[in-house]
């Protein structure tokens, strides 16, 4: 499996890395961990006559904890969120939801940038950042823009980043209250069948906020405000818990394919929520 | 066809300067250009690690990595970790505890367990069947293959002891 041939580029900085993506337009892309889409370009699903590679670039690398603003360069790869201790103490669902990524090969080249540029609803850090209502940092000949994760994805692949714009960072608040991130994978290293992340936070015996996001159950990532409203007040226990899924279940659009047909995907959307909500309220 | 490119790569300690299309793979150039056939190609998608490299510290799939964002990096492969008269401690427990039956994943098992030791010297068993999730066996069963790491574990361990 050889990819169609193409010209390798390397640039030290952002502003050369932005010059050639306007030199060569749509005959270009940026490569991060390149573990997206090196898989496409060797099926030729993808081809790229120039390719942009990030890794020269320092500026886009590093995780900052300002305070409780948290900010993560787009080539901090998936084995960096893990191993990071101020990020497990301060967002533990980061690494949480990393280490159910792919496998220890895989998790030490793809990156934060890459997981959420990419647009393939398999991908499971776009849910979380919903959930987390992060935001994304692109920047691009006009400058820098500033993109909410919950108005990022549009279809499969198809994100608000225009294709001259490079995703520089992404940054969130830290979250209070518990948190859990529950995936079903029919084997380490799949995508998921069903995940769902889930925020909850607490005031005595009432669920005073929660934000629910699920991953892999439409063609983009779903942020369910409404199962979020559902525990919202309550003592989030089961007749809550169950509003919450019916309105999970009234936002998500799961194809069937090989990971199970439409009815499976919706039965075990529901558990992995019901299970997420149970963990991140005995945490909150 | 694109030019070629002139790559250079560190493999076991030896330096070597390559002309070679930007699209090939890495594990396709330290196989066929470099001779060096320790990692093996089995899936060529990325799911069975039998390719597995260090790529300066961090275990990589070679056939998932294009030899030109290697430029400049430093490659062990298994032919770096031991010889046939002083095999690693990795490369021993494998034969005392019969961790290999083929022995096709066997390259890419040590190169990845070789990493996994170096940043936790003191896996739990859990932690070595986590910490190898990336490679896959059809032959043994696995079990074989974590009491190796987890015994050439303690004897990388001992032998620092007794340096001490
Ligand atoms: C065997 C296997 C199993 C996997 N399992 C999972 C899984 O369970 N969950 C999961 O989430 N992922 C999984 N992945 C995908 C993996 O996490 C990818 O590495 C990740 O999705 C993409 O990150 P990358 O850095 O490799 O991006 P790349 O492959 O380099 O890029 C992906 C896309 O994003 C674009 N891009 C990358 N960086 C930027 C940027 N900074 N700005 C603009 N565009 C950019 C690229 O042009 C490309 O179109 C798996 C991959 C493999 C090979
Ligand atoms: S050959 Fe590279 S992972 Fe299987
Ligand atoms: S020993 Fe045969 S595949 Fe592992």
């Amino acid at each position: 499996m050889i990819p169609a041939a193409f010209e390798y580029h390397r640039p030290g900085d952002l502003p050369s890395a932005l010059a050639l993506l306007q030199q060569h337009g749509d005959e270009a892309r940026v490569i991060a961990g390149g573990h997206s889409l090196i898989p496409m370009m060797k099926l030729r699903m993808a081809e790229v006559p120039h390719l942009i590679d990030l890794q020269a670039i320092d500026a886009l690398r590093g995780i900052r904890i300002d305070g409780t603003r948290i900010t993560l360069g787009a080539m901090v790869t998936q084995h960096e969120l893990i191993a990071h201790e101020g990020l497990a103490r301060v967002a533990p669902i980061l690494r949480e939801a990393a280490l159910q990524i792919a496998d220890p090969q895989v998790r030490y080249m793809g990156t934060i940038g890459g997981n959420v540029a990419n647009g393939d609803p398999g991908n499971d850090m776009p849910g979380l950042m919903q959930c987390l209502d992060a935001t994304f940092h692109v920047t691009g000949p006009g400058g820098e823009r500033a993109i909410p994760a919950r108005s990022f994805y549009e279809s499969a692949y198809m994100t608000a980043r225009e294709e001259d714009e490079i995703l520089t960072a992404v940054s969130f608040d830290a979250p209070t209250g518990g948190q859990a991130y529950e995936k079903q994978k029919r084997k380490i290293g799949d995508y998921a069948t069903a995940a769902a992340a889930v925020i909850l936070t607490r005031s005595g015996a009432t669920c005073t906020h929660a934000s629910i996001a699920m991953t892999n159950l439409s063609d983009v990532p779903v942020w369910s405000e409404a199962a979020g409203a559902a525990l919202t007040g309550t003592p989030c226990d089961e007749a809550a818990m169950l509003n919450a899924i019916a309105a999970m279940l009234a936002d998500i659009d799961p194809a069937g394919d090989n990971r199970g047909p439409v009815e499976f995907k919706r039965h075990t959307a529901g558990i992995i929520l019901a299970r997420a909500i149970a963990r991140a309220w005995s945490r909150a | 066809m694109t030019q070629k490119m002139q790559i250079t790569l560190t493999v076991n300690g030896t330096r070597h300067e390559i002309l070679a299309e930007p699209r090939e793979l890495l594990i396709h150039v330290l196989r066929e250009r470099l001779n060096i056939t320790g990692p093996h190609i089995g899936c060529e998608t990325s799911h069975c690690g039998a390719c597995t490299v260090t790529m300066g510290n961090r275990s990589v799939k070679s056939c998932t990595v294009f030899a030109a964002q290697a430029d400049g990096a430093e490659i062990t492969t298994i032919e770096g970790l031991g010889t046939p008269d002083a095999l690693h401690p990795l490369q021993e427990a494998f034969r005392e505890h019969h961790g290999l039956q083929c022995g096709f994943c066997t390259p890419g098992m040590i190169t990845r367990a070789a990493q996994l030791l170096r940043e936790n010297p003191n896996p739990t068993e859990e932690e070595v069947r986590f910490g190898m999730s990336g490679n896959l066996c059809r032959c043994t069963g696995y079990q074989n293959i974590v009491k190796a790491v987890l015994a050439a574990a303690a004897t990388i361990n001992s032998a620092k002891e007794a340096a001490q």
